[in-house]
C-alpha cells in the first residue's frame, strides 16, 4: 500500500511533468540546431580555402555546397519534432552533408600545401570540434526526448498528455555508425 | 496484515513503476552510462601511472593556484583504457560525471590521456569555449603535447600542455571574452523533480519508521490517505533507494559545470 501513498503526490504533481519534459527536449533540440548551424557557417570559408589549393576537386566542392544548401533549407522547428517523416528527412540531409564533408577533408590530405595552411588547419579543427558538439547535442536531445517519451507513454503522464496537453511522442536521432561502436550511447 | 485489500488497485498503480524509473533516470542522467569512470581523487588523476609523484604534486599545486585565482577547474587524467569508447565520448562523459568547472560558469577543462590507445583530448567546458577554442586546443595538442609524447616523455608533454592551457586562459589579463560565458544548461534537475524526490524520501522514512514501530496496523495520517504498513514480506518498496551520489574525497570536487563537446582531440 506504500504504492498508494506514493501515487497520490506523484499523480498530483505529474501533470506538470509533460510540459516540463517537453520544454527540456525542445531546448536540447535548439542546441542541436545551433550546432548544425555552426557547421553550416563554417563551410563557405572552408570551401574558399580548399578552392585556392585544389581547383581540380571542383566536383567535390560543388557537392559540399549543394549538400549544405539542402541541409540549411530544411529547418524543422520544435512543433514538427513529432513528425517522423520530416524528422527523417532532416536527419538524412544533415547526414549527407557529413558524408561529403568527410570526403572533402579526406581529399585535402593529398594536398600538402593545403594541409599546412594555417587557415585550413584552424577550419579543420573547428569543423572537427563542431562534429563532436553535434554528436553531444544529439545525444543530449535523445536523452531528453527519451525521458519525455517515457512520460507521455506511461501512466499517469499518458493521461495528462492525452487529455490535457495533447502532447505526442517525439522522434530521436538514429545512432550513427560511429556512435554504435561506443558503448552506452545507444538510444 | 500485509494483505492488500484491492489487488487491482495495486496493479493499476504498478504502472507507476516506469515513472519512478524515469525519476531515477533523471537523477542518474549525469552518471555515466555503460562506462566505468574513475573517481575524481584530485586535480591529477593518473590512473595510467604516467607521472612521478613529485611531478604530480608540482602540477597539482599550479592547477590549484589557478583555480584559487580564477575558479577555473582544470583536471588532468590518464586512463589505462577507453573501454571501447571514442576518446571524445569518454572525455565528455567523464567531464560531465565529474562536473568540472563552476555550475554557473562551466569553466572546466579536462586533459585526458589514454596511452594505450595513443589518444588524448582537451575537453573544454561551455564557459571556456570562447577562450580555449577548438583551434587553440588543437594547436596545443599538436605543438606542445604530442611531440613530447612521441619521444615517450609523458610527464613532460602533460606539463607542457597544462602550461599552454594556463597561459591561454590567463591570456589577455582582463578576461573580457569571458563575459560571454554560457549559463548553465538545465541538467534535468527541475524543482518538480526535487519536490517529488523529497516526497518519496519522506514517504520511505515514514514507511520504515512505521514498520519498525508497529507491525502492520493501519494508520490514519492527519491529511493524507491511508497508509497500511505491512510487517515484512509483501511490499518490498523500502529497499534499493540508496542512489546517493557522495562527494568524492580528497578535498576536491567538481563545481557542477558541464561541457558540450568543445575542445580538440589528437593522437601520437
Amino acid at each position: 500500500m506504500a504504492v498508494l501513498a506514493l501515487a497520490l503526490p506523484l499523480a498530483a504533481c505529474g501533470i506538470n511533468n509533460v510540459p516540463t519534459l517537453e520544454e527540456q527536449a525542445k531546448a536540447r533540440w535548439a542546441d542541436v540546431q545551433s550546432q548544425y548551424q555552426r557547421r553550416a557557417d563554417l563551410i563557405p570559408n572552408l570551401v574558399e580555402t580548399v578552392k585556392g589549393y585544389a581547383r581540380q576537386e571542383q566536383e567535390t566542392l560543388t557537392k559540399v555546397i549543394e549538400a549544405r544548401a539542402k541541409a540549411t533549407a530544411m529547418k524543422i522547428d520544435a512543433s514538427t519534432l513529432s513528425d517522423p517523416a520530416r524528422f527523417k528527412e532532416f536527419q538524412e540531409a544533415q547526414n549527407a552533408l557529413s558524408g561529403v564533408l568527410g570526403r572533402l577533408l579526406a581529399i585535402s590530405e593529398s594536398y600538402p600545401d593545403l594541409k599546412s595552411n594555417a587557415n585550413f588547419l584552424a577550419l579543420q579543427s573547428q569543423l572537427e570540434g563542431t562534429e563532436n558538439r553535434i554528436a553531444v547535442a544529439r545525444r543530449d536531445y535523445n536523452a531528453a526526448v527519451g525521458a519525455y517519451n517515457t512520460e507521455v507513454r506511461t501512466f499517469p503522464g499518458l493521461l495528462w498528455a492525452k487529455l490535457f496537453w495533447g502532447a505526442r511522442a517525439m522522434e530521436t536521432f538514429a545512432a550513427s555508425a560511429d556512435a554504435q561502436k561506443a558503448p552506452g550511447v545507444k538510444f | 496484515m500485509g494483505v492488500l485489500p484491492f489487488p487491482p488497485l495495486l496493479r493499476r498503480f504498478g504502472l507507476l513503476l516506469p515513472m519512478v524509473a524515469l525519476l531515477l533516470a533523471l537523477v542518474g542522467a549525469a552518471l555515466a552510462q555503460g562506462l566505468t569512470l574513475p573517481d575524481l581523487s584530485g586535480r591529477i588523476v593518473d590512473a595510467a601511472g604516467l607521472m612521478t609523484p613529485p611531478a604530480r604534486e608540482r602540477l597539482e599545486a599550479r592547477l590549484k593556484a589557478h583555480e584559487d585565482k580564477t575558479s577555473d577547474q582544470i583536471v588532468v587524467t590518464t586512463v589505462p583504457s577507453l573501454q571501447g569508447a571514442s576518446i571524445e565520448d569518454f572525455a565528455n562523459q567523464l567531464f560531465r560525471h565529474w562536473k568540472l568547472g563552476q555550475q554557473k560558469t562551466n569553466n572546466g577543462v579536462l586533459l585526458l590521456v589514454a596511452p594505450n590507445e595513443r589518444k588524448l583530448r582537451i575537453e573544454v567546458g561551455y564557459g571556456l569555449e570562447a577562450t580555449l577554442t577548438d583551434a587553440v586546443a588543437k594547436m596545443i595538442i599538436q605543438a606542445a603535447i604530442t611531440p613530447k609524447f612521441k619521444s615517450g616523455d609523458f610527464a613532460g608533454g602533460i606539463e607542457a600542455g597544462v602550461d599552454a592551457i594556463l597561459s591561454t586562459l590567463q591570456g589577455d589579463g582582463e578576461w573580457q571574452e569571458r563575459v560571454k560565458l554560457r549559463s548553465a544548461p538545465d541538467a534535468g534537475y527541475d524543482p518538480m523533480t526535487l519536490v517529488l524526490l523529497v516526497i518519496i524520501v519522506i514517504i520511505i522514512i515514514n514507511i520504515l519508521a512505521a514498520r519498525a514501530a508497529s507491525g502492520g496496523t493501519p494508520h490514519r495520517r492527519r491529511k493524507g490517505g491511508w497508509i497500511i504498513t505491512s510487517s515484512g514480506s509483501s511490499s518490498g518498496w523500502g529497499g534499493g533507494w540508496s542512489s546517493g551520489g557522495g562527494d568524492s574525497g580528497g578535498g576536491f570536487s567538481g563545481g557542477g559545470g558541464s561541457s558540450g563537446g568543445g575542445g580538440a582531440s589528437g593522437d601520437w
